[in-house]
């Protein structure tokens, strides 16, 4: 595929925005074309988050999404939202622990997964987007775990760089859920 | 000062406040790195007056504008020269957020209770009864508020280091503000912070009066309700 | 060339100016480009710049006047509203002759308006938003590595024309996150500033940065003088893309982040068996009216997509000459055009 774009959406505070520029930055480490655009303003601050996120092969045109290959909702809201953006075959991802409902739609690819009870039995909330993404590097094939773990090592600081094993697990956990 | 002629009306003190000025630039040996900024008002054109560089300010921007030649050049000496339209009106938010950062700047500050160059308005140093062209029945604290008092206001910043009142309207007190201006300067040069002299000047062509009952109003009206005298880093020693 | 690294438009402005040797910044918070500041506040001391968070977008402005005239290379920046109130001092420093760059992260407008992504303040930058006949350069980048070298080459052109260089950009440049790379050393042009206040050290006469000449004559001949630079500038620093413009159906105008959902739908237009060409121009002031000289016969028709009630339509316009048909797309208050309008629209001239 030449080009995917997805869309990430969540709570604030829910690592939304996190989960959407690791990506991007994996796909740079791919040599890729990467854009990282996020929902910006008062939103922002305890109401809902999402941004969008496109990796490609070719130059990219528009960094703003009308519709997406790939959604990945970490609320109700989020997916009430986004799941009708999806274009046919595409794939929603989306975390079980905190929609309570099926996906209305028949034509796209759904996956649920509990990642906020994973996570919390991991002992760390924080994991659960990174679960959450694990399914979608699966499913999608955008980047590689092993950009995406390169990656992980570049954004974030020096102080913080323990926690990658754990997240790399995290990912795993994803990967194969 | 340069050999030129100015272009102040009879009896205007500007001319004397930048003439000791220039004395206090040349006496502190420090010509060749002060850089002035000149107001909107009737100083507007001062900038041809003095001898070393020299910028033109929007009205009121003085101080703003002085921020920006110091935090490039923070060893050169900078002063402003504002009126109290300029100042105390379209400019107070300039001034007093230079004097609360502590700008090592100097500001000189006219104050003739009056807009001198666009004809005789109300300022806001304007005494309550005086008639201005916008005044015409004499100031009304109901309708006008009340005279304001820079010093006194400027004093209670942390960042203003050194302020004080001075008046043009005898040669004691000519002498007295040639001192506070070199105070203020040397204040700027020992790195202590904002500091402002406040002038009181005369304006006898738009107060409707000759140059000598001009000083003497000085004197009896305009000392009363700004009273002279250091209000800060009168003990400071520089 | 160094490593591709993601990062924010407004922090790739901010990076970009102290490549380009900007150690003053002088500004005011307002959404959506405050990221610029908080990255000046950090990296300045280690720099040993300024940076000073002001006390109103007025009194910045009027900082950047003052260290531009002390000869510094100087920056502010702000959003639409903000950029109202720096309207004055812009004026004044056009007049004087003092080169400093403006960033305008612009958001929707009128007022208050929204803090959405907009280019309704293209007539502000282009026609004078100040009082006076002046110009600034107006730069629009469409990406963020754009975004980079336009930052850059603004400090240039304001240093070798004495001018103003705006870098116009709106709240989505400003947010998204791409990459870019930044190259190991910039072409800085190192400009004469014997005019600047710098203090005379008693070897040369006063140096006067003004903008009041009271004499009408003289006050004309400093205007005549200002016209000549503005020419000058218009004939060296005009840039524009033209893209698939040849035997185009439809040639669209638009600038900055629209340029790039044009280019979309010059994809999908091709799909359909339509050609659609883009030009898209770079400066904004000076406007690249030649290169829509050039294509005017080409097309059945033009379209200007703007996120405005339609400001540079106008220039396209007096460009094509009445030589074709110019359309108008626009959307406002922070929505943004999408895709499949565009495809509407074109489809709709060409019925």
């Amino acid at each position: 595929m030449a080009q995917t774009d997805m869309i990430f959406a969540g709570f604030g505070g829910q690592g939304i925005q996190a989960a959407g520029k690791l990506i991007a930055y994996a796909g740079i480490l791919e040599d890729k074309h990467v854009s990282f655009l996020p929902s910006y303003g008062p939103e922002m601050r305890g109401g809902t988050s999402n941004c969008h996120v496109i990796v490609s092969d070719e130059p990219i045109g528009s960094p703003i999404l009308n519709s997406a290959a790939v959604v990945m909702a970490m609320n109700r809201p989020s997916m009430d939202k986004f799941e009708s953006y999806l274009e046919p075959g595409g794939i929603l991802i989306y975390d079980s622990s905190l929609v309570n409902r099926e996906p209305a739609r028949k034509d796209i690819k759904a996956f649920g997964i509990p990642a906020t009870q994973i996570a919390s039995d991991m002992g760390n909330l924080a994991f659960a987007n990174i679960i959450l993404l694990g399914k979608l590097i699966k499913e999608t094939g955008v980047v590689s775990a092993g950009s995406f773990e390169s990656g992980l090592r570049k954004v974030l600081p020096e102080r913080k760089h323990h926690l990658i094993p754990d997240e790399m697990k995290a990912l795993r956990i994803g990967m194969d859920y | 000062m340069r050999e030129t002629q100015m272009h102040y009306c009879p009896g205007c003190t500007h001319g004397i406040v930048h003439r000791l000025i220039a004395e206090v630039i040349d006496e502190l040996g420090v010509e060749g790195k002060t850089i002035g900024v000149s107001p909107v008002g009737c100083a507007y054109n001062n900038y041809l007056y003095f001898n070393c560089d020299m910028v033109q300010a929007a009205h009121g921007r003085a101080p703003a504008v002085a921020t920006g030649i110091k935090r490039v050049h923070p060893d050169n000496v900078v002063f402003t020269y504002q009126g109290d339209g300029d100042l105390a009106a379209i400019g107070t938010a300039e001034i007093i957020h230079a004097a609360n950062r502590g700008e090592k700047i100097t500001t000189i500050f006219i104050n003739n209770a009056i807009y001198g160059m666009t004809s005789g308005q109300m300022a806001p140093t304007t005494l309550i009864g005086q008639v201005t062209t916008t005044s015409p029945f004499g100031r009304k604290p109901e309708l006008h508020g009340y005279p304001l008092n820079v010093c006194e206001m400027l004093s209670t910043l942390k960042g203003a280091a050194y302020v004080e009142r001075v008046s043009m309207h005898d040669i004691k007190n000519i002498r007295n503000a040639k001192n506070a201006i070199k105070k203020a300067f040397k204040v700027q040069i020992a790195g202590l912070g904002f500091s402002i002299v406040e002038v009181l000047s005369s304006c006898p062509t738009n107060w409707g009066t000759d140059p000598v009952n001009a000083l003497k109003w000085i004197g009896e009206k305009m000392i009363p309700q700004y009273p002279l005298g250091n209000f800060k880093g009168k003990d400071l020693e520089v | 060339m160094g490593e591709k690294i993601l990062m924010k438009g407004n922090e790739v402005i901010a990076e970009a100016a102290l490549r380009a040797g900007c150690r003053h910044y002088f500004g005011y918070p307002i959404t959506p480009q405050t990221e610029i500041a908080h990255y000046f506040a950090k990296k300045m001391p280690q720099y040993g710049g300024t940076f000073i968070q002001a006390e109103s977008e007025v009194a910045a402005m009027n900082m950047v006047y003052g260290a531009a005239s002390a000869g510094a290379r100087v920056m502010t920046s702000s959003s639409s509203p903000g950029i109202s109130l720096k309207q004055e001092a812009i004026s004044y420093a056009a007049c004087a002759e003092l080169p400093a760059v403006i960033v305008n992260i612009m958001r929707a407008g009128p007022g208050l308006g929204g803090i959405l992504a907009a280019q309704s303040d293209y007539f502000q930058a282009t026609k004078g938003g100040g009082h006076g006949d002046y110009r600034m350069v107006v730069l629009a980048p469409s990406s963020v590595q754009e975004l980079y070298e336009l930052v850059v080459e603004a400090f240039n052109i304001a240093d070798r024309y004495r001018t103003l260089c705006m870098i116009m950009g709106d709240g989505m440049l400003g947010q998204m996150m791409e990459a870019v790379e930044f190259k190991d050393k910039e072409d800085i042009y190192q400009a004469d500033k014997s005019w600047a206040v710098t203090g005379t050290e008693m070897k040369r006469d006063h140096n006067i940065i003004t903008s009041i000449y009271i004499d009408p004559e003289v006050l004309e001949k400093h205007n005549l003088k200002l016209q000549e630079k503005y020419r000058k500038i218009a004939e060296n620093e005009t840039r524009v893309e033209a893209y698939n413009c040849d035997g185009a159906d439809v040639i669209v105008a638009a600038y900055g982040t629209v340029a790039r959902i044009i280019k979309n739908v010059i994809k999908t237009a091709e799909k359909e068996g339509i050609k659609v060409g883009l030009i898209r121009p770079i400066t904004l002031w000076p406007f690249p009216a030649a290169a829509f000289e050039k294509y005017a016969e080409v097309p059945q028709a033009f379209l200007t997509v703007e996120m405005s009630s339609g400001q540079m339509v106008e220039d396209v316009r007096l460009a094509v000459n009445g030589k074709r048909p110019v359309h108008f797309l626009g959307r406002m208050g922070g929505m943004i055009p999408t895709q499949k309008e565009i495809l509407e629209k074109i489809r709709e001239i060409l019925k």
